[in-house]
């Protein structure tokens, strides 16, 4: 069977690809495109280390296929920085050490960031539960939720 | 593995009853992609269902709501109007995986996929939701109480397909809720689910209610003797009593890693008194408006 072959915008960049029907939007990004900052954790949705914005909705790359991208906008953690300028919300996971071995980290910015677009000043409660489809086995999360409470203040310009 | 992702419902049944055995629908994924990952199913055709307009919509009707079933949760959650007036449906679509999750699971996969353990389904059946099926036959109507049969079962034909739910215009002075027991709040399965409807008289007296339970039996399970409880009374303790005890004699569960027979059956009770005590206040709140 030949493979299907997809455009999307990647990043505010129009990206065609080939793939599998059985391939992952992940399979695609990691394999095919060399986008490596999405990681896989799970692969079957339960830990969000591969999230990814899909037409501005935070989705899991892994319980996505290639084949269903066509035509969309996607936008990962390579689109985060703005060349060497780190955008405020990897600022300050830095500044908070909200990381350790920093397998979740890509998918933890890239939630916290639709997060943001949508509630710009969230309570520590809202901040809990947007982030708690991205699973970290590390920090115990307080410096997680600390950065993402400085970002969003800063954001604000509070 | 062939794809296709067809823009008309005919198009959709023509394709799933082409004698392929192993032709799965489509619609978020979160289960189907899960599966596959697993080896447990290897479908030989995936037939995409979101290029279908009508099963991408959220209809405000005059006798009711009908929403599509390629419709995700993250879809739902950011519609306010039919949030403010099915929030017991919500409470269940809002416990459906993560956020991820539900910004591409659907309730119509949530209901076919047929896990007992659903969140979605116990709420749907209390608010009484009505799934539309199409196949090679024509359309026809189902509660949502008549589609899983058991675990991973539907009473769904070959080359048939859920197209969308209705759900009538809510009573005045009504209300439902739906809450789940679970050692965590998020990202966990259902030990016991359990949903409520229930509709106030002008004197503060039940005349309708819809008791629905999940994850305690081989399928959610719409109980009248719990719901028979309720009509007739003001849902005081002594109603909640016979509640609680209605709602544990309807269970038939199974043990296994997440609770024994025993703990589901008890906690049935409990969470069934919690439930109607959140529907009465929202029916209370609906009354006053």
């Amino acid at each position: 069977m030949s493979k299907h072959h997809i455009t999307t915008t990647i990043n505010g960049d129009e990206v065609d690809f080939l793939c599998e029907t059985s391939q992952t939007l992940l399979d695609v990004l990691r394999d095919e495109l060399h986008l490596t900052g999405t990681k896989e954790g799970c692969a079957t949705g339960d830990c969000g280390a591969c999230s990814v914005s899909l037409d501005g909705v935070l989705v899991c790359s892994c319980l996505v296929l290639g084949v269903e991208t066509g035509g969309k906008k996607i936008e990962t953690i390579e689109g985060m920085a703005d060349g060497d300028e780190l955008h405020p919300l990897q600022r300050k996971f830095v500044e908070h050490v909200a990381l350790q071995c920093g397998i979740c980290t890509p998918g933890l910015l890239v939630a916290a960031r639709s997060l943001l677009a949508k509630n710009p000043d969230p309570t520590e409660e809202e901040v809990r539960f947007g982030l708690a489809g991205n699973l970290c086995r590390c920090t115990g999360y307080q410096n997680i939720v600390n950065a993402v409470l400085d970002a969003a203040a800063e954001m604000r310009g509070a | 593995m062939r794809y296709e992702a067809p823009t008309s419902v005919e198009a959709a049944t023509e394709l799933l009853a082409g004698g392929k055995p192993e032709a799965r629908v489509l619609a978020g994924g979160t289960d189907i992609l899960v599966q596959m990952h697993m080896d447990a199913i290897a479908p030989e055709l995936l037939v995409d269902i979101k290029n279908i307009s009508e099963m991408r919509q959220i209809e405000s009707l005059d006798d009711g709501y009908r929403f599509g079933a390629a419709v995700t949760g993250v879809e739902l959650m950011d519609h306010a109007n039919f949030c403010r007036t099915w929030p017991g449906v919500m409470d269940g679509v809002k416990l459906i995986g993560s956020l991820q999750v539900r910004g591409r699971a659907t309730v119509a996969g949530n209901v076919c996929n047929a896990s007992p353990a659903a969140d979605s389904v116990p709420a749907l059946i209390a608010a009484g939701a009505i799934a539309t099926i199409a196949g090679p036959n024509g359309r026809r109507d189902i509660p949502v109480e008549d589609i899983g049969t058991g675990p991973g079962k539907t009473s769904l034909e070959n080359g048939e397909i859920l197209v969308s739910f209705f759900l009538a215009k809510a009573r005045p002075s009504s209300g439902g809720a739906y809450q789940r027991f679970t050692p965590r709040t998020e990202m966990d399965i259902a030990i016991v689910g359990v949903g409520i409807d229930l509709t106030l008289g002008d004197d503060g007296v039940c005349t309708h209610a819809r008791v629905a339970l999940g994850a305690v039996a081989e399928k959610a399970l719409l109980v009248e003797e719990a719901a028979a409880t309720l009509i007739g009374t003001k849902v005081d303790e002594q109603a909640l009593d016979n509640l609680a005890a209605a709602a544990s004699a309807a269970c038939r569960p199974i043990d296994d890693k997440r609770g024994t027979k025993e703990y589901r059956i008890e906690v049935a009770g409990v969470l069934a008194r919690r439930v109607a005590a959140i529907a009465l206040s929202r029916a209370k709140s609906a009354r006053e408006k």
